[in-house]
C-alpha cells in the first residue's frame, strides 16, 4: 500500500529572495531520486506539502510548470512556524515533498478559448506555472488570447520580475502590470488597484473568455463585480483557494467548505460551485 | 433555591422590557437529568425558558466577556466572585453588567449522584433540601447536603459579592468548613507518594480542554497549548505533556480561582482538577492572605508590587 | 447464518486460546467507566457495562499515532528523511465492541480508504482487526441507534455477533473473519437459538429517536444560514469533548516533535471545535466564531456527509456527545431544528 503521507526526499538547489520586504523566497527542489520527478507528474494550478523535517508540512501552489524540467519550484511567503523556518535554510539542504496535490485549472475546458488571468500580491505562484505552461511553443495554438493583470503593493514586491519583463516585451501575451503606488519615476507600467486595472484593460468575455483569479479576499471581492461587468459567467471564472490544511488529502477533515474539501476536491473552484457553497475559506 | 426562578423570571423581563439590558443569561432545562443548560433572553417572552434549581452548577461569568451588548447575568457567589476577577483584570467594564445575584446553598454533584445508582438516572425533583432522583432500579430520597459538589461544600462565599438586584434574601455562610482538608494530606505525602498520586490523578485525561473552556479565567486569545512559536508543550496524549497542561493552568489561575468547580463538572473522564488550583489558591492565603473576586478595589497579588515584600522566599 | 452457544465458564479458557493467534483488546474498567485498551496476560474484558466512556476508534485511530519518524544527524545518511516505522499489524480480536461502535468504523471508512487515496495506518488496523460485537440489552435513555442507520443488535461492521444469554453467549457468525476466529476459539457448539427475539426486544428498548428524511432535500447554504446557530451554539464551551468521545469523528492533526536530534511525525485527534482548527498562517481565521465551528460538527454529520456519500448521516446514534457535553447540547435537538427547518419561513440569518 502507497504511503500517502510519504514526502519525496528534495535537495534545496537555489534560493531567490523576491521581493523587497525579503518575506517572500523561491525554493528550486530537486529531487533525490531521480524517478520520484516522474512520480510528481503535475498540472498547473496544483499544489504539494512541503515537509520541513523536525518543523511540519505547508501546502503551496506550484510555482513551477510541468513543462520545465529537471527541477520544481514554489514560491513562499513567511508567515507561521514552518514556513519561517523554512526562509532560514539553505540551498543543499534536504527536504521532502508529497504531491502533486488537489485538482489544476481546467486546462482541457479551456483549449480554444481566451484566457483572463488576474493575479494580486503573492498569489501569483500557481499562475506564473500558468503563464509558462501556455506559453510553451507545444501549448501557446491551444488557447486564444491570453490577458494576465497582476498587481502587488509597490514594484519591490511583484513577484518574478525578470520574467514579467521578458513576458511584456512578447506579443502573444498582454501584459498588465500593476503596482498600488509608487514614487519610482522609472515605473513603466500601471498605477491603480486590480480591480481598476481590470475594468481599463481587460478584455469583455466573448461568452466563452475563461478568468482565472488569485489574490488576497479583498482583491477578489472588488474584481468580482467588474468580471460581472465584462459578462463573464461564474462558471467562468476560476478561482483557487486556500485553507489550513494537514493532510493534502481530504482525510485530516479542516480544509472543508461544505461538502467540498479544498485540498482534494479544490483547491480550484469556479465561481458558480462557490456560489452554492458556504464561504469558509 | 427552587423559589428564586419567579424572581429571576421577573427582573429579567422587567430589564429586557425597560431596555436596561440588551440580553440576559441564565439557565434553561437541559434534556438530562441535573443538566440545566445556559442560554440567553433577548426579549420579556424568551425569559419563560429559564430554570433555577440546585442543577446550575455552570459558571456564567463564561459567557459574559467579548461581547457588545449590554447583559443581565444570574450570578450565584463564585459566579459573582469570577465577574469581579473580569473587571479588575478589565476583561468587562461593571457598566455593560447588570448581576441578578442568587444566593447559593450549593450546587449538586451530578457524577456522585450518578454514582449511587446501579442504573441510569430518569429524573431528579427537588424538594426542601431533599432530591429525589428515579433511576431504572428504583426511587430514592436523598439528602441535598450529602450530595453538593465537592467545591460547593467547602464554599465560603455562597452570597454574590456584587449584584444589582437580589433573587432572594442572602443565606447564611457555611461557617468552620475545613477548605484544605485534602489539599494537607498532599501535602504531607513524600515526593514519590506525591508524583505517583499526579499521575494517576490525570491518567485518564484526553486532552479534551474541557476544564480549560468550562473555566471563565482560562480566556487567553492564544493558550499556551496552543502556541507553536514557541511550541511549550507536546500535542500528544504523553502523560508529561498532559500534567504540563494541567499544572501550567492551574499556575495561569494561581490567585484568581475561585473555585466554582466548573473544571470538575465539565471533565467528561471526571477528573478532578481543583487539586492544583485548591493548593494555589491555600498558597495564596498563606503567602498574601488573598482570596480572589471579594473587592473590586483591590489588585490580585501577583500583579502588584510592595516595597515592603519581605521576599523571604528567596532563599 | 450459524449461531454457536459459548457457555460462560469456557469463556476463560477460549480466551487463552484466542491470545496466541491474535492481539487481544477490549472492554476494561477504569476508575468509574468502561474503557478498550490491549488486554494483558489471562486479563479479562469485562462486559458489565452500557457502553464505553469514550468510543473504540482508537482501536484503528489512536489519539495519537507515530507516521514517521527521523534523525535531522547530518552525520546519518537519511537524515532529514521520513523513515516508515515498523507497527505492528498482526491480527487482532477486538472483544465486547457495541455494534455502534462497529458500524462507525464503516462510516469512517469511507473517509479514510478512498479511489485515491488510501490511509495505509488506518487501512492496515482496521483490515487486521476482527470486531466480535456485543448486542445491547441494557441501552442508555441517550442512545437512538435505530434511527440513525444502526441498532442495539446491528450486524454491519462485525465480524462475529455475542448475545448475553444469562450462563452463555450465543455467537452468530458473519464473516470469514469471525468463523476464523470462531475455530481459533474452538467454539464449534451450533444451536438453534433465536436471537430475533432478543433483538426485537432490545430495539423495543431504544427510547429515543431522531429524523433525518428531510435533510437530503435541503439546500447546505439554507441550513447554513438558518437562525437557529446562535442558540444552538451559545452554550458550548467549544471544547473537544463530542468529538474525542464520537465514534464518527476522524479529524486528526499532523505534528513533528523532536527529542533532541531524533523526531516523529505523528497524528494526534484534533476537533473542528477548537478555533486553532482553521486558524491560517495569516491570522485570518474562516470558522472564528463558535457558531461557525458548532454549526460546521452539526453540518459535517447530518448534510455535509449525507451529501458527500449519499450514504446516511455522519452517526451512529452512541449518544456519548449527549451525555459527556459539559453543558447539554444535544445533537438530537441540534437534528431536530436542521430536518424541520423551512429557509421560507424566516428572513433572518446569521453571519
Amino acid at each position: 500500500m502507497e504511503n500517502p503521507y510519504l514526502p519525496y526526499p528534495v535537495r534545496i538547489e537555489e534560493i531567490i529572495t523576491e521581493t523587497e520586504d525579503k518575506n517572500l523566497k523561491t525554493f528550486k527542489f530537486v529531487f533525490q531520486n531521480p524517478e520520484d520527478e516522474e512520480k510528481f507528474a503535475y498540472k498547473a494550478g496544483q499544489f504539494g506539502e512541503l515537509s520541513v523535517t523536525g518543523k511540519g508540512e505547508i501546502p503551496i501552489g506550484i510555482a513551477s510548470s510541468p513543462t520545465e524540467k529537471g527541477f520544481v519550484k514554489f514560491t513562499v511567503n513567511k508567515v507561521g512556524l514552518v514556513s519561517s523556518f523554512l526562509h532560514t535554510m539553505k540551498t543543499g539542504d534536504i527536504m521532502g515533498i508529497r504531491g502533486p496535490l488537489g485538482n489544476w485549472y481546467p486546462w482541457e475546458t479551456m483549449e480554444g478559448k481566451n484566457v483572463l488571468i488576474i493575479g494580486g500580491g503573492f498569489a501569483f505562484t500557481t499562475l506564473r506555472s500558468s503563464i509558462i505552461y501556455m506559453l510553451d511553443p507545444a501549448n501557446r495554438s491551444k488557447f486564444k488570447d491570453i490577458h494576465v493583470v497582476y498587481g502587488a503593493r509597490s514594484p519591490g514586491m511583484l513577484l518574478y520580475k525578470d520574467e514579467l519583463a521578458e513576458w511584456e516585451k512578447r506579443d502573444d501575451i498582454h501584459m498588465h502590470i500593476t503596482v498600488d503606488a509608487t514614487d519610482d519615476p522609472s515605473w513603466k507600467y500601471n498605477t491603480g488597484f486590480v480591480p481598476t486595472i481590470t475594468e481599463q484593460k481587460a478584455p469583455p468575455s466573448d461568452g466563452e473568455t475563461y478568468a482565472i483569479i488569485c489574490g488576497p479576499p479583498i482583491m477578489i471581492k472588488f474584481t468580482q463585480p467588474v468580471l460581472d461587468n465584462l459578462g463573464y459567467d461564474h462558471d467562468h471564472i476560476i478561482m483557487s483557494l486556500e485553507n489550513r490544511m494537514k493532510c493534502g488529502i481530504g482525510m485530516c477533515g479542516r480544509c472543508n467548505i461544505g461538502m467540498e474539501f479544498v485540498c482534494k476536491d479544490g483547491p480550484v473552484f469556479t465561481l458558480a460551485q462557490l456560489n452554492a457553497t458556504p464561504k469558509e475559506y | 433555591m427552587v423559589g428564586y426562578i419567579d424572581k429571576i423570571k421577573e427582573i429579567s423581563e422587567r430589564l429586557l422590557k425597560e431596555g436596561t439590558v440588551e440580553m440576559v443569561i441564565g439557565f434553561q432545562k437541559g434534556t438530562l437529568p441535573m443538566m440545566n443548560t445556559p442560554c440567553f433572553a433577548k426579549t420579556p417572552e424568551d425569559v419563560g425558558n429559564f430554570v433555577w434549581d440546585s442543577h446550575c452548577g455552570i459558571n456564567l461569568a463564561n459567557y459574559l466577556t467579548d461581547r457588545k451588548e449590554k447583559i443581565g447575568v444570574i450570578a450565584k457567589g463564585c459566579d459573582s466572585r469570577s465577574i469581579v476577577t473580569h473587571i479588575t483584570e478589565n476583561k468587562i467594564k461593571r457598566e455593560q453588567i447588570f448581576v441578578i445575584g442568587a444566593p447559593c446553598k450549593g450546587m449538586m454533584d451530578r457524577h456522585k449522584i450518578a454514582s449511587l445508582f446501579e442504573t441510569e438516572i430518569r429524573s431528579v425533583a427537588e424538594n426542601d433540601g431533599k432530591l429525589i432522583v428515579t433511576a431504572g432500579d428504583g426511587e430514592k430520597t436523598l439528602e441535598k447536603a450529602d450530595l453538593l459538589q465537592k467545591n460547593c461544600a467547602v464554599c465560603a462565599h455562597r452570597n454574590p459579592v456584587i449584584h444589582d438586584e437580589l433573587a432572594a434574601d442572602p443565606v447564611e455562610d457555611q461557617k468552620d468548613v475545613d477548605r484544605y482538608a485534602d489539599v494537607r494530606e498532599i501535602e504531607t505525602m513524600p515526593p514519590a507518594e506525591k508524583w505517583d498520586y499526579f499521575d494517576d490523578l490525570f491518567s485518564a485525561c484526553i486532552r479534551c480542554y474541557a476544564c480549560r473552556n468550562a473555566c471563565p479565567l482560562c480566556y487567553c486569545p492564544t493558550c499556551f497549548v496552543d502556541e507553536s512559536q514557541p511550541q511549550w508543550v507536546g500535542k500528544s496524549t504523553d502523560p508529561i505533556d498532559t500534567k504540563t497542561f494541567h499544572f501550567l493552568r492551574a499556575y495561569h489561575c494561581a490567585g484568581r480561582c475561585t473555585d466554582c468547580g466548573s473544571c470538575e463538572r465539565a471533565c467528561p473522564m471526571g477528573i478532578n482538577m481543583r487539586m492544583l488550583t485548591k493548593k494555589l489558591e491555600k498558597d495564596c492565603i498563606d503567602a498574601f492572605g488573598w482570596e480572589p473576586g471579594l473587592d473590586l478595589n483591590q489588585r490580585p497579588p501577583l500583579d502588584t508590587y510592595k516595597m515592603d515584600d519581605p521576599e523571604d522566599f528567596i532563599k | 447464518m450459524k449461531v454457536i452457544k459459548i457457555d460462560k465458564k469456557d469463556w476463560a479458557d477460549s480466551l487463552g486460546k484466542l491470545s496466541g493467534p491474535y492481539r487481544l483488546f477490549g472492554p476494561v474498567r477504569d476508575k468509574d467507566f468502561h474503557n478498550f485498551k490491549e488486554l494483558g496476560n489471562d486479563e479479562q474484558p469485562d462486559f458489565n457495562f452500557q457502553n464505553t466512556r469514550v468510543s473504540a476508534k482508537s482501536m484503528v485511530l489512536p489519539q495519537s499515532e507515530t507516521l514517521f519518524t527521523y534523525s535531522l544527524d547530518e552525520k546519518e545518511p537519511d537524515h532529514h528523511q521520513m523513515r516508515e516505522p515498523e507497527k505492528n499489524y498482526s491480527p487482532r480480536a477486538v472483544l465486547g465492541i457495541r455494534p455502534c461502535d462497529a458500524k462507525a468504523f464503516l462510516l469512517v471508512k469511507r473517509n479514510f480508504d478512498t479511489p485515491e487515496y488510501k490511509d495505509p495506518y488506518w487501512v492496515r488496523a482496521y483490515e487486521a482487526s476482527t470486531f466480535v460485537g456485543l448486542a445491547c440489552d441494557d441501552p442508555c435513555s441517550t442512545c437512538f441507534c435505530t434511527s440513525a442507520g444502526c441498532g442495539p443488535f446491528h450486524e454491519e461492521g462485525l465480524d462475529l455477533l455475542l448475545v448475553d444469554a444469562g450462563d452463555h453467549f450465543l455467537a452468530k457468525v458473519l464473516t470469514q473473519k469471525g468463523k476464523n476466529l470462531v475455530q481459533a476459539a474452538g467454539w464449534g457448539v451450533e444451536t438453534n437459538a433465536d436471537v430475533e427475539l432478543m433483538k426485537r426486544t432490545a430495539e423495543s428498548r431504544i427510547a429515543s429517536a431522531i429524523s433525518t428524511e428531510q435533510l437530503k432535500g435541503k439546500a447546505a447554504t439554507d441550513l447554513y444560514h438558518a437562525p437557529f446557530w446562535e442558540e444552538a451554539a451559545f452554550a458550548c464551551i467549544n471544547c473537544g469533548t463530542c468529538t474525542y468521545s464520537c465514534p464518527t469523528c476522524w479529524c486528526f492533526d499532523i505534528q513533528d516533535e523532536n527529542h533532541g536530534n531524533a523526531g516523529v511525525r505523528m497524528r494526534n485527534w484534533d476537533s473542528c471545535m477548537y478555533p486553532l482548527f482553521t486558524l491560517h498562517g495569516s491570522g485570518h481565521n474562516p470558522r472564528e466564531t463558535k457558531i461557525h465551528r458548532v454549526r460546521q460538527r452539526f453540518m459535517h454529520k447530518l448534510k455535509y456527509y449525507l451529501d458527500k456519500y449519499d450514504a446516511g448521516i455522519q452517526c451512529v446514534g452512541c449518544g456519548r456527545c449527549i451525555r459527556l457535553c459539559p453543558v447539554n447540547i444535544d445533537i438530537r435537538n441540534i437534528c431536530e431544528l436542521m430536518n424541520s427547518h423551512d429557509p421560507g419561513a424566516c428572513t433572518c440569518q446569521v453571519a
